[in-house]
């Protein structure tokens, strides 16, 4: 069975179907990942572009590194060697970047709506690497597929994603997919970091960190973005950590045995301390690691679509 | 040269009319209302009205016309060809130019470029020198070569004193500041913020923005005396302080664009830049108190909020895309099919909104029909059904979201400085 669209663009508008058919390809190509030749010829004879006009190291290498486990031909474009910095439109470079006969492009932007705007300028393939603040599709399935591996099951499983939400990718591939698959979604955060109309959404809210953990199974704990402190959501780093960091102390404290993912890039000591970051608790570098399955199991079902 | 208009419907709400007549005019002159005998005839050019209105010519009293500084994206004259192609005889263009409209030689050039067009222009002064919200602007110069209000437009006048100041000085020439109204603080998002603007990831400019500086400007008014215009009021609260100032007998007046009564947020969905405009498409609920405000008085009059950009321009990531959409040829359909059709307004209500109230807030003179009367008309038929073709535009720029859209009720002439523009055909009469 196919996917439904010719594209990943987000979660929002991926139905149940898709969704499962993407993480069950992932668990067959999670399985070439084990073995000593990690590479198999499904994509031979076809290109994928990793579009990134915006700074990227491990979403772009993991996407390197799924496209040449599956023996696809991968070319490499970022605005620091490209003709972005000469004045060329967005528009122009993908034109130029199409003419050269490609299959798909893995596209990565500051601005939301990108890879939808890339469907209408070009036949290729899009997979979404992350738009703006607006969806992050792969690490919302990968997500999905670590506590998948790790409980068993999605449906009703209960997860709150902790951090800042309305200025997060990650945060709202989440709160998509996971409600589309079933389970009870909530976030956490100061309310400055919560979207106003978060509740149109479905979702639960927490402000106080205890009662979010002990409510659920899972807590994704999103990166603290130090960049934006000085838009002034919150006034220290300090009172965050002090508000919402997961330490140790905190999860004894409830006394709960919870799953913690974190998207990565982590900061010791603000959103997560290192004895958790390093801890029993955590998935971190499995999510790592199943980031490669998904992501070859996305290129490889609509790679091999017509 | 004399032409004689038959079969007309004559409406004009200050003079009580509405009725089936005919005119015949002389050198620009209404020289005869009523029935047209084979004297009056002779020598005369005669049009077949064929029962449209004929009423005093429209104006649209918010045009970005782009010159001095974007003559690629609009000029004094294709801006005007597109005001007559749309309906109107008179505009205000705003002083967001490069530079801005902030002194007399600026005013001067925009009404020297406009002087032989059926179209006649009005500008806008800038309410500070460059708009930059430090100093108010010779406005005393300003006024004397030609300006018909000051504004800050694309910004609101950057703070409380310079407001005031501005005020106090205006009111000496009993000219309005129209103000855009949005908090220096709250802006730079890219759509309204809700549900729509969580789904799609797109930074968020608050409605709350429009209201304070809405609300701030209604106390100056009311504390200097001074007369303030909102421009392109989007917001149901807007509407609701507008109608309540009012009510107190504060000297203030609204206009709406087109697209805040007639698209919402939703139509962002999509990311088409052509839905991308500041003050940003709101929700239902708020075109309906727009809708509100437009039937029972609080809104006064209809301006596009014309602001050209072009194709390179708009064809990019939504975010980084500018504001505004291209308006004059398709506003005078939108309302018809919008207001009228829908039965927001009356023909009265309509006529008012488009011809009477904006030179009445900018003290300029509305034609009448009376002999002597220098004849200033737009002609508009309300059950044309039409399509809109932005291939068809006399605008340099295209960037409309009503491309394709079908619209009953249309502009089929204007007549103005001894111009007649009917049919698509310009002549001298």
């Amino acid at each position: 069975m196919p996917l439904s669209s010719r594209h990943l663009l987000g979660l929002e508008t991926t139905p149940k179907e898709d969704i499962k058919l993407i993480l069950d390809t992932a668990t067959t190509f999670k399985e070439v990942l084990e073995r000593p030749i990690k590479r198999v010829p499904t994509l031979q004879g076809k290109t994928v572009v990793n579009l990134f006009y915006e700074n990227s190291t491990r979403t772009r290498i993991s996407f390197e590194l799924a496209e040449k486990r599956l023996s696809a031909d991968s070319v490499n474009f970022s605005v620091s060697t490209s003709s972005v910095s000469k004045g060329e439109t967005f528009k122009d470079t993908i034109r130029n970047i199409e003419a050269m006969k490609i299959d798909m492009v893995v596209v990565r932007h500051a601005a939301a709506g990108t890879p939808l705007y890339l469907t209408q300028l070009c036949d290729a393939h899009i997979i979404n690497a992350g738009d703006g603040i607006h969806e992050h599709p792969t690490q919302g399935l990968l997500d999905m597929y670590s506590i998948r591996e790790k409980l068993g099951r999605l449906e009703g499983v209960k997860v709150c994603i902790v951090g800042d939400i309305a200025h997060s990718r990650v945060a709202l591939s989440n709160i998509f997919g996971l409600k589309t698959i079933g389970a009870e979604v909530s976030v956490c955060g100061p309310a400055t970091m919560i979207p106003r109309n978060i509740k149109e959404l479905g979702v639960k809210v927490f402000y106080n960190i205890d009662e979010a953990i002990q409510e659920n199974e899972v807590l994704n704990v999103l990166r603290i973005q130090l960049e934006r402190k000085a838009g002034g959501n919150f006034p220290t780093l300090r009172e965050y950590h002090t508000s919402y960091g997961i330490t140790n102390e905190r999860l004894e404290k409830n006394g709960k045995n919870i799953l913690i993912l974190h998207p990565g890039p982590i900061n010791r000591g603000v959103e997560i301390s290192s004895e958790v970051a390093d801890g029993s608790h955590q998935i971190i570098l499995q999510q790592v690691t199943n980031g490669v399955a998904v992501r070859m199991a996305v290129l490889y079902l609509l790679g091999t679509q017509n | 040269m004399k032409i004689a208009l038959k079969n007309c419907q004559l409406i004009q709400p200050q003079q009580k009319i509405n009725k089936k007549s005919n005119l015949l005019i002389e050198d620009g002159i209404i020289i005869k209302i009523g029935n047209l005998s084979a004297e009056d005839l002779k020598h005369a050019e005669v049009f077949d009205i064929k029962d449209n209105f004929v009423a005093p010519g429209f104006f649209d009293m918010h045009v970005h016309l782009r010159e001095p500084g974007r003559e690629d994206e609009e000029t004094v004259q294709t801006g005007c060809d597109a005001a007559a192609h749309g309906g109107f005889t008179g505009i205000a263009c705003m002083p967001n130019t490069e530079p801005a409209l902030d002194s007399a030689e600026v005013i001067s050039l925009i009404i020297a470029k406009a002087k032989n067009h059926l179209v006649e222009v009005f500008p806008v002064g800038a309410a500070t020198v460059g708009r930059k919200g430090e100093v108010i602007s010779p406005m005393a110069e300003l006024f004397n070569a030609g300006a018909v209000g000051f504004s800050d437009d694309g910004v609101a006048i950057k703070n409380a004193r310079i407001l005031k100041t501005s005020l106090e000085y205006s009111s000496m020439f009993n000219v309005p500041i129209i103000e855009h109204c949005e908090d220096e603080s709250l802006a730079g998002g890219a759509m309204n913020e809700g549900t729509t603007s969580t789904f799609l990831g797109l930074p968020p400019i608050p409605s709350v923005a429009e209201d304070l500086i809405v609300m701030r400007d209604i106390l100056m008014a009311e504390y200097t005396g001074g007369k303030v215009h909102i421009a392109h009021m989007s917001t149901k609260k807007s509407a609701q302080m507008v109608r309540e100032a009012k009510a107190k007998g504060i000297r203030v007046t609204a206009e709406v664009s087109p697209h805040h009564f007639t698209l919402t947020e939703e139509v962002v969905k999509g990311y088409n830049t052509n839905t991308k405009m500041n003050p940003p498409l709101r929700t239902q609920e708020d075109v309906e108190a727009i809708l509100e405000g437009l039937k029972d008085g609080t809104i006064d009059c209809i301006a596009s909020d014309h602001a050209p950009h072009s194709l390179e321009e708009k064809e990019m990531e939504f975010e980084y895309a500018p504001n505004g959409i291209v308006g004059l040829e398709t506003q005078i359909g939108l309302a018809l099919t919008e207001l009228y059709h829908k039965k927001v307004l009356t023909i009265e209500q309509l006529v008012e909104k488009f011809a009477i109230n904006p030179r009445k807030i900018l003290n300029l003179p509305i034609c009448k029909f009376e002999v002597g009367e220098r004849a200033n008309l737009t002609i508009f038929d309300v059950n044309e059904i039409w399509s809109v073709d932005i291939s068809q535009f006399k605008s340099k720029s295209k960037n409309s979201p009503f491309n394709k859209r079908l619209l009953k009720g249309k502009a089929t002439g204007v007549i103005n400085q001894k111009k007649m523009l009917f049919q698509g055909k310009l002549k001298e009469i």
